[in-house]
């Protein structure tokens, strides 16, 4: 099959078609997805093709229309609610944890929730403090939940094929400044790429940077300069926080002997500081220095952009954190 | 807002009188049980009993398309599976957390589900719950069936922000599910006009223009009618529609709800006994010859009678092993495990 250049956004999109052309009961509802052709155009098209059956757009009220879908799933079909933002879904909270995450346990494994709340998670440019948080640490501290952040568009794309056929309800978290990174993707042939299993992007064997969605190519870039000093850099490429595959990681830690953890989340309380809990509990005996983090500052988002980018994590902030090991 | 029906000429057959009957007594003798089965230290958590509301369910139950149609309520949840066929058995054993139970004793007494029956749950947020009732009612509207949805509420889920939110997309895309509003006049220990800036909780759906009414909720024979009414124009029209039941508890919030002169006074329990649902209809059938009050007594004492074996059997089953603590976290998959 030839494969496709798609951008993160054009694969997101073309999974989602695939799937609603397999199955009738996949459907996306969200705030201006439809007409408006969604705020990052993930959606776009996707009205005109499929009519305001399946592409619906709802009132702004996250907790209800998020409410609405896990009922819908209740029933057997499969929702795709894309949240404008990940930090909307702050308002759904109770929906999401208290009820979606809940059911199969509390029915006695009666009701299933074939349910993907997906969207944008982490800092865009400038949209300030109520805009750009990364919510994906929120929804991994969940059992009931699987959470996952694609790093690359074939990942996106092939990770939201299997969210889709999940019969659980699954987070699907995509930083909005990859929506513009591309992959080369063969399309319509069913690609899907497990939960539960991490990528090795890069191959080293001095420290591993473990990292998942934008803070993997951060990760790739500090690499590519520690190289040229002459330390060489494993990065590993989470991407499924919950499912996690602590098996790669901790091989990883115990062929290189040091860990440095990459997250934009805020540093403290993260799902980053939980994988570097996990390595500290687990490979005590294979670490030569101390677990590293690298996490976003413990601030609201600033507007200044200046200031912004202070508070995301960049490829110093890994050398730094790399050198630091010694 | 829609004038309540007048009450017209009982058209229910015998059978179905004596029906309604047995089912409400039968669940006065299965809540009964249940406060005992608290008392005694074999269920714990929370646990609300739908003592003096029966007619409510068995009015609107009895109306649906059992297999067919779905049922979401609150946590006040024990009446409605039994009247749609769920095995006592199977509640009274998750009620008391057992192995046996619907949920295997995951669930308790403000989780049950019979989701094969239709039967949604059974959920503890106040107002949280009615999105998913709108939900039920979208699947089976996407799905091009005639289903309606039973969306049971208490009048304090009424204030819920979740709820307008629903109400709102349920007239916007035309669902139909019907919000029921049991208005017990308490929402836990707080009366309803210091809760309620608007006491008329029917009013809650004029805004999105739902068909709206307020109805009563302790007359079985008043409360069918109604019922089967608006059903049926649900079903037709597939539209929302709300109703606000004016019925009242008798027993506390809960039954750890030991307080209640705190919120209402004994007089006034007193008084709302005289509106007593089964009392009501033992008078009615003594007065229309359906029924003797020796019949009436042979079958209050029948379900005595069952309601104890009920505990009995349910007693017998054991408590779930702990190695099922991961059991149905995921469909699919085990959670990580271990403290």
């Amino acid at each position: 099959m030839p494969t496709t250049n798609l951008t993160y956004r054009e694969a997101v999109r073309a999974c989602i078609i695939e799937e609603m052309d397999a199955d009738q009961n996949v459907f996306v509802m969200g705030e201006d997805i439809g007409r408006y052709q969604g705020t990052f155009r993930v959606t776009q098209g996707l009205f005109d093709k499929y009519g305001p059956k399946r592409i619906i757009d709802t009132p702004i009220v996250e907790p209800g229309f998020t409410g609405i879908a896990i009922g819908a799933a209740m029933t057997g079909l499969r929702p795709i609610v894309e949240m404008m933002t990940m930090s909307f879904s702050i308002l759904a909270l109770d929906q999401i944890i208290n009820h979606a995450a809940k059911i199969h346990y509390m029915t006695g494994g009666q009701a299933k929730v074939p349910l993907v709340v997906r969207g944008p998670g982490g800092a865009a440019n400038q949209l300030s403090a109520q805009h750009s948080h990364s919510m994906e640490g929120w929804y991994a501290h969940t059992p009931g939940l699987k959470v996952v952040a694609p790093a690359t568009a074939e990942d996106a794309y092939g990770m939201l094929r299997t969210a889709i056929h999940d019969d659980n309800p699954v987070i699907f978290t995509e930083n909005p400044g990859l929506y513009g990174v591309k992959s080369d993707i063969e399309l319509g042939t069913g690609f899907s790429v497990p939960f539960g299993k991490c990528r090795v992007a890069r191959e080293g064997k001095d420290v591993s940077l473990i990292a998942y969605s934008r803070m993997v190519s951060v990760c790739e870039k500090a690499a590519e300069e520690l190289e040229a000093n002459g330390i060489s850099c494993e990065v590993i490429d989470v991407r499924s926080l919950l499912p996690l595959d602590t098996e790669t990681i901790f091989a990883s830690v115990a062929k290189t002997n040091r860990a440095v953890v990459v997250y934009e989340d805020w540093k403290s309380g993260s799902f980053g500081a939980e994988i570097a809990a996990r390595i500290g509990e687990e490979c005590f005996d294979d670490l030569d220095a101390p677990v590293g983090r690298v996490g976003g500052l413990n601030v609201p988002m600033p507007y200044s952009r200046v200031l912004e980018l202070q508070c995301i994590p960049n490829e110093n902030d890994v050398i730094a954190a790399v050198q630091k090991l010694g | 807002m829609a004038s309540p029906a007048k009450m017209k000429p009982n058209q229910e057959s015998p059978a179905n009188l004596e029906l309604f009957y047995r089912q409400m007594v039968q669940i006065r003798a299965f809540e009964t049980r249940c406060n005992t089965v608290y008392r005694t230290g074999k269920a714990g958590g929370y646990l609300h009993v739908y003592i003096g509301m029966e007619a409510t369910a068995v009015g609107w139950l009895n109306s649906l398309k059992l297999g067919w149609d779905y049922v979401i309520t609150a946590y006040r949840d024990h009446a409605q599976p039994m009247l749609m066929g769920s095995d006592p058995v199977k509640l009274m054993a998750e009620i008391m957390g057992r192995k046996d139970g619907y949920s295997q004793g995951k669930g308790g007494s403000m989780h049950l589900y019979d989701i094969e029956k239709g039967f949604f749950g059974g959920w503890g947020i106040v107002g949280g719950h009615t999105p998913l009732g709108a939900g039920l009612a979208f699947g089976s509207k996407y799905k091009g069936e005639d289903r309606v949805t039973l969306n049971f509420l208490g009048d304090g889920a009424a204030n819920a922000g979740v709820f307008f939110e629903t109400l709102n997309m349920a007239a916007l895309w035309d669902l139909p599910c019907i919000f029921i509003i049991e208005n017990n006049e308490f929402a836990m220990g707080t009366r309803l006009e210091y809760h309620a800036a608007d006491t008329e909780l029917a009013k809650r759906g004029i805004p999105f223009g739902i068909k709206s009414e307020r109805l009563d909720g302790m007359d079985v024979l008043q409360v069918r009618q109604d019922a089967k009414r608006i059903i049926d124009w649900v079903r037709k029209n597939q539209k929302p529609y709300l109703v606000e039941i004016m019925n009242y508890r008798f027993s506390g919030h809960g039954a750890a709800d030991n307080d209640r002169q705190l919120y209402r006074t004994k007089e006034e329990e007193e008084e709302a006994q005289l509106r007593d649902p089964i009392a009501r209809m033992e008078k009615y059938l003594l007065k229309n010859n359906v029924m003797t009050e020796e019949k009436m007594e042979a079958i209050r004492e029948e379900y005595e009678e069952w309601a104890d074996d009920v505990l009995e059997k349910a007693d017998a089953s054991p408590h779930p092993d702990p190695s099922e603590v991961y059991d149905n976290v995921y469909s699919d998959m085990e959670p990580e495990k271990g403290h």
